[in-house]
């Protein structure tokens, strides 16, 4: 009996033309750590969703063929009783969060299921240890950030030790410290007790060196079935955007086998004799330290919280930002942001990165005028666009050309989509129509600044973003960026900031910062060990092909 | 979160009623309020009142407390008001609007605004009791509780209870994307009118002209009703989405939450002690009319030692459990 079984299942959701599934027939075996993989709305989130039973029973729609799970057939049995086997976690953990607090919220499970005082408490700790979140145990749930709300929801999954767990996109919301965090856990839990995982992922580079198994879905088909490393030969020829950045690496260089790690990237490297010479292991987080940090009041104390900063708009310089000594402290709370000192250029992209809670998107909305500075001073000669992450929240109308002018849509290349709804349309399109918004109909604005533009973006997706950031800034515009993918900041910023307890603890050219981390690093940066600044797989390539930097072939 | 929002919010805060068990707490707060409802002396009521406000304040509450006590003045004005044009009662008269048809003499009578004034006194206090045990009673502890008595009532109330901070959270959201969208930037209603942005929020106008024509409140009433139907109409996907989560979580299987055993804390015996005792009190000072208070047909009020007595013992008996202040951090 296989853990999961799918018979010729298709699928349609309700009053929906093309199925979302389509004669889908897999087994995935117990213990097995299996990572599904396409480009978004092909299906992926609804085998999840059928896996676990919610579709037909709570989404309705038409339903077609057989599914499994650990030997009951979803169809005859609810997804309560369903829920019993397996641990769910979807993209949005705003909406898996049903109670209170967060203790509630994982012993809600297991009180559902019966389980007996003692056991729910032991429950409760276990799952909380295992997945480091005790500390968040008495808090309540409204207060959590995002990410911190992603692990909760996770634990509350895990929390009645479910014997297959489904996840969906769970490493969106996480920085990359926490994301890298999350799969050891999964790993852990893979190999100790023998949980079956099914993980949905668009960073594949994340999560391929712990699975045993991909499935790639097309059209919501199962395009490609197998191990990783047959996988990304299948991609390399088949779907050449599921590709991890190392496996490009790899394909430009004309190397081969295509990796699916670092470790094996390198050692791989390393047989050839293509290993740059002068690599050293990757530095660690230290080594952010020793970058000319731009904030010269850091560990300054304010003198009142009572004092206010201030805005100028206008600047004479024509410098786009200026902040000086800028704080941000809540009221009966701690300080989101203390002393920052930035200066953007005209047309300069750069990349806001730093671990949940660093206070990227503080900064970003006092740039917007969303926020007041309680103390520092703010200056720009200019309008600062802020794109929100959730696109979906600029639409109020029903119908796309009610959001914006013909002559706009037609200049974001979403003139066919007027009569559309605006949620009914792709995350990419959405995104370029939110864009849009935000930048206006009249003059563009001087700058673009975007919060986690790409969660939930596949890669095709992002590389139409980071097209049209780079294109705005060869327009003049300065591009801000806040942003948990190094793949996405190398691909489209000239410069990084690395924020660390509302401080710049870093600030460089992005192939400096990029390419010297452990956490805050490209895969191919990763795999070449920082030698020659290398982030993307294409100056990669560049680089082990160039004989002067790589040691002779033995 | 919004102001309002955190108005009803539980959070776990260092304070003795905050360490009692959920029960405990809710009974104490209820007993609190009865005391208020069993009497008419304006003494005793506005003893109770200073009571609550300052059992909030040692909760570290007040500040919520106080926004409360806002909304509740508001909602106390019109009670006054209008008890005093519709009741008949009375005898001390002080102005005569005359012959009103069909509703009589239009007598306003002393008494009138007296009683409409206990009453809104009353509903102030109910609303700050409420007020205080939604800030300092666990709700998931109580919707345990209630899931051992009865299951549909308590995944209702779950259901409420969540969906309260989520479309808090979405309209805080939407409003900031709003307030995002450049100005004068032209959007195209339903009706082929057009939508400048005005004050971070979009109204309807024509096209990119400044609307200053349009009155503030009209802008701000026209923003809002846009705001609060985009929320209303993302609702009830946020809503399947909860009610699926609470599926694979097992809440329709209906078992009973298991009972905990657990200790009583000294601030479980101490609150719960209170509420036996304002619950004796009020009791026995509504059976020896202790404090005796009539308003209709003329406004007697006995002696006014008896109320301050009654009143300062209410207080006390309120109060006492917050001084001691060990083993209450989170």
């Amino acid at each position: 009996m296989s853990a999961l079984a799918f018979e010729h299942v298709t699928y349609h959701y309700p009053g929906a033309d093309r199925p979302a599934l389509r004669d889908v027939t897999l087994a995935i075996e117990h213990g097995e750590l299996c990572v599904l993989a396409g480009l978004s709305g092909h299906g992926k989130s609804t085998l999840l969703r059928a896996a676990c039973g919610l579709a037909p029973h709570f989404h309705g729609g038409s339903f077609a063929g057989r599914v499994t799970l650990e030997g009951l057939d979803t169809r005859e049995h609810p997804p309560a009783r369903l829920g019993e086997l397996t641990g769910v976690l979807f993209q949005d953990p705003e909406t898996q969060l049903v109670m209170g607090s967060v203790r509630a919220e994982l012993a809600l499970p297991l009180e559902s299921r019966g389980h007996g005082a003692g056991e729910v408490a032991r429950g409760v700790e276990e799952v909380a240890l295992a997945l480091g979140i005790d500390r968040l145990l008495d808090r309540s749930t409204h207060e959590l950030s995002g990410g911190e709300q992603q692990r909760v929801a996770l634990a509350a999954a895990l929390a009645g030790r479910p014997r297959v767990v489904l996840l969906d996109e769970p490493t969106s919301q996480l920085d990359p410290v926490a994301g890298d965090e999350l799969i050891g856990l999964l790993r852990r839990l893979n190999q100790e007790w023998d949980t079956t995982i099914v993980l949905c992922e668009h960073r594949l580079e994340r999560c391929l060196s712990a699975a045993d198994r991909v499935i790639a879905m097309h059209g919501g088909s199962v395009a490609h079935d197998g191990e990783p490393a047959d996988f990304l030969r299948w991609a390399a020829r088949e779907a050449p955007a599921l590709m991890t950045p190392g496996a490009k690496l790899f394909s430009l260089a004309g190397l081969a086998a295509a990796p699916v790690g670092v470790k094996q990237a390198r050692a791989t490297l390393r047989r050839e004799g293509l290993l740059p010479a002068a690599t050293e292991p990757a530095q660690g987080p230290g080594r952010a330290d020793s970058y000319p940090s731009s904030n010269g009041t850091g560990g300054e104390k304010p003198r009142s919280r009572r004092r206010t900063g201030s805005r100028v708009i206008g600047g004479g310089d024509g410098v786009p930002v200026e902040v000086r000594g800028l704080w941000f402290e809540i009221p009966r709370g701690p300080a989101i942001l203390r002393g920052l000192d930035l200066r953007v250029q005209p047309g300069q992209t750069i990349a806001l990165m730093g671990r949940n809670g660093a206070g990227k998107s503080t900064l970003l909305r006092l740039l917007a005028g969303l926020l007041e500075p309680t103390r520092g001073r703010m200056q720009t000669s200019g309008r600062v666009a802020l794109l929100l992450q959730n696109p979906g929240d600029y639409f109020l109308r029903e119908r796309v050309g009610q959001e914006l002018s013909v002559k706009a849509l037609e200049r974001a290349g979403l003139a066919e989509l007027a009569e559309r709804n605006p949620r009914d349309i792709s995350g990419g399109e959405r995104q370029r129509l939110a864009l849009a918004i935000v930048s206006g109909e009249g003059e563009p604005p001087a700058v673009l600044a975007l919060d986690e533009p790409t969660r939930g973006m596949d890669r095709e997706g992002k590389a139409e973003l980071a097209a049209e950031l780079r294109r705005r800034a060869g327009e003049g515009q300065s591009v801000i960026v806040a942003t948990h993918d190094p793949e996405f900041a190398a691909s489209c910023a000239e410069r990084a900031l690395l924020l660390a307890d509302g401080r710049i603890v870093a600030d460089g050219d992005t192939s400096e910062l990029l390419s010297g981390g452990w956490y805050f690093a490209t895969e191919t940066a990763r795999i070449l060990g920082g030698a020659g600044g290398a982030l993307l797989p294409e100056q990669g390539a560049g680089l082990l092909q160039a004989p002067v930097l790589v040691e002779a072939r033995p | 979160m919004s102001a309002a929002a955190r108005m009803f919010v539980y959070k776990r805060l260092a304070s003795p009623l905050h360490g009692a068990r959920a029960g405990v707490g809710a009974l104490w707060c209820v007993a609190l309020a009865l005391s208020a409802l069993a009497s008419d002396s304006p003494i005793v009521l506005s003893l109770v009142l200073g009571a609550i406000v300052v059992a909030a304040a040692l909760a570290g509450v007040g500040r919520e407390l106080a926004r409360s006590l806002r909304v509740a003045a508001i909602v106390a004005v019109p009670i006054v008001a209008v008890n005093v044009l519709v009741s008949r009662e009375g005898l001390t008269v002080f102005a005569r609007l005359g012959d009103l048809g069909p509703f009589g003499q239009g007598d306003l009578t002393v008494e009138a605004i007296v009683y409409g004034a206990t009453i809104a006194l009353k509903v102030t206090i109910l609303m700050l009791a409420t007020t205080l045990a939604s800030l300092a009673v666990d709700p998931d502890e109580l919707l345990r509780a209630a899931r051992r008595l009865s299951f549909r009532s308590a995944l209702t109330a779950s259901l409420a209870t969540r969906m309260l901070p989520v479309l808090a959270g979405d309209a805080r959201r939407l409003a900031d994307a709003q307030r995002t969208r450049p100005p004068g930037s032209v959007t195209r209603g339903g009706n082929g009118r057009h939508l400048c942005r005005y004050a971070g929020t979009c109204v309807e106008g024509p096209p990119l002209s400044p609307p200053s024509h349009l009155s503030r409140a009209y802008v701000h009433a026209h923003a809002r009703t846009t705001l609060v139907s985009a929320v209303v109409a993302s609702s009830l996907d946020r809503a399947l989405d909860v009610a699926a989560t609470l599926e694979l979580r097992g809440f329709a299987h209906g078992r009973r939450a298991p009972r905990q055993r657990r200790a009583w804390s000294r601030h479980d015996l101490a609150f719960a002690t209170s509420a036996a005792a304002l619950a004796a009190l009020t009791l026995a000072a509504h059976l020896a009319d202790i404090a005796p208070f009539r308003i209709y047909p003329e406004v007697h009020a006995g002696a006014p030692g008896g109320a301050l007595a009654l009143g300062s013992a209410l207080v006390l008996i309120a109060l006492l459990p917050f001084a001691d202040r060990r083993g209450i951090e989170p």
